[in-house]
């Protein structure tokens, strides 16, 4: 046995002695050690962001990005392994894609995150594949009331008014509970989740990263688009301010 | 020899329509079942329920169209397991549609599909012989309904109350009976909207009088 484990590990589907399965715990770690991804339902609209962490100034910019468009309606946001989280928007936009051929309309956002649970879930059960090292927050603001999902590399998933996955995911999560979300606008919303961001991002560890940021509000009507432009600078410009205020407080 | 009808295929030659109003839609149809000049049933019931808010109004080969309502019907209980909410009656009027469409060339139907949901409110869609579907605020079909087209252009107002919505279809289709030999009978009625399904039925002496002559 090359490895220093209890030799529980060596297959997907093999629990411990405890009643955990161990390549599924790997795969929420993959999650935790990547960049956080935050998404609050605001009163009008839904907002995803994601603290895209770039190891190269090399990279140009945004050319790899943590928030997908699934569906003219629907956002997913990714955190955890960058090519695993592409798989699973591929699969969700056929999915989507499938459902507005037989139905005729638009794929409601349960159907959805339950599709993409099951596939997920599907992948820690075979000896064949490796669970999905990414979790992702789906995202829709449907008939006037904003949905949003959260599903796990297990393949758990929960309807949530804001959830964070990733990194800082603990310290993310405070920092939605004291908004108030029930009077908060998609507007304010997007610049919230970007000071969010900035604020649960480490320096020392992670020096450079890319704030990825997506909304589908009333004012988008319905559609799901990635904030860019003024809006995107705006939002950043606020949460830069709103720590250097934070840290000048610490000063004194 | 045989008599003629029996050779004839069975068809509701028919009066059917769908209108929507503030709250929900109104369906209304006659009850003539006939086969060439034969009235195979003359209290038939075109108006098949395919849930609880949502019916269609069969106008076609009554063979075809039975059939067709028992399967779109199967595909909605399956939704509503599946999805546990009510199917909306966008989705109605598209499974009815592929199914019409993909089987156009053996299939005579053509059907109303009205009801109500909680996201869209009251709609009528309506599926003519070839598969389209289109939304429209009121529909009519069968042979009677081109009887009535310039009496419901004239009459029609968008956002009709409850009342006034029933006494125009049990008006149109009245009209419809008067003049289409292959309509006649009762004239049925059904209100639906957010509470359920409402029925009615005109007996043919209670129908609403008009000119005679």
């Amino acid at each position: 046995m090359s490895s220093i484990g209890t030799g529980y590990d060596l297959d997907v589907s093999e629990y411990s002695p405890e009643g955990k399965l161990f390549q599924v715990e790997y795969a929420h770690k993959a999650v935790e050690s990547s960049g956080t991804a935050v998404g609050i339902c605001c009163r009008d609209g839904v907002v995803l962001a994601v603290e895209n962490i770039v190891t190269s100034k090399l990279y140009e910019t945004n050319c790899n990005r943590r928030v997908f468009h699934i569906d003219r309606h629907i956002g997913m946001a990714a955190s955890g392994l960058l090519p695993d989280a592409r798989a699973v928007a591929r699969h969700a936009r056929e999915e989507a894609a499938d459902y507005r051929q037989s139905h005729g309309e638009p794929m409601p956002l349960s159907e959805l995150a339950s599709r993409v649970s099951n596939l997920m879930h599907a992948y820690t059960m075979y000896s064949a594949v490796r669970p999905f090292g990414c979790g992702v927050l789906l995202a829709a603001f449907e008939n006037g009331r904003p949905q949003l999902y959260g599903v796990e590399p297990s393949g758990v998933y929960y309807s949530y008014h804001g959830y964070a996955i990733g990194k800082a995911k603990q310290n993310a999560r405070t920092e939605i509970e004291k908004l108030k979300l029930a009077e908060l606008s998609a507007a304010n919303g997007v610049k919230e989740a970007a000071k969010i961001i900035y604020s649960c991002h480490d320096e020392v560890k992670d020096k450079y990263f890319e704030l990825d940021l997506s909304l589908t509000s009333a004012e988008t009507a319905g559609r799901h688009v990635i904030v860019t432009g003024e809006q995107w600078t705006e939002a950043s410009n606020y949460a830069k301010a709103a720590l250097e205020e934070h840290d000048s407080d610490d000063d004194v | 020899m045989l008599a003629d009808w029996t050779q004839q295929e069975v068809l509701t030659g028919t009066t059917i329509m769908a209108v929507e109003y503030n709250g929900g839609v109104v369906i209304g149809a006659d009850s003539r079942t006939s086969s060439g000049t034969y009235v195979t049933n003359r209290t038939q019931d075109k108006l098949t329920p395919l849930t609880e808010y949502i019916y269609c109004c069969r106008s076609g080969s009554a063979a075809d169209t039975q059939a067709i309502a028992d399967h779109v019907r199967y595909y909605l209980d399956f939704s509503r397991i599946s999805q546990g909410r009510e199917p909306t009656v966008r989705y109605a009027a598209h499974v009815m549609q592929s199914i019409l469409y993909n089987n156009r060339d053996n299939l005579s139907a053509a059907v109303i599909v009205a009801g109500w949901d909680e996201v869209n409110g009251g709609q009528v869609y309506c599926i003519p012989l070839g598969g389209l579907l289109v939304r429209q605020p009121m529909a009519a079909g069968g042979s009677g309904s081109t009887y009535i087209w310039g009496h419901l252009d004239a009459q029609f107002k968008p956002g009709m109350t409850d009342t006034e919505c029933q006494e125009f279809v049990a008006k149109s289709v009245s009209l419809a009976i008067k003049r289409d030999g292959s309509s006649g009978g009762v004239c049925r009625l059904a209100v639906i909207n957010r509470s359920g399904v409402q029925r009615r039925i005109i007996m043919h002496e209670d129908l609403p009088k008009s000119y005679d002559g």
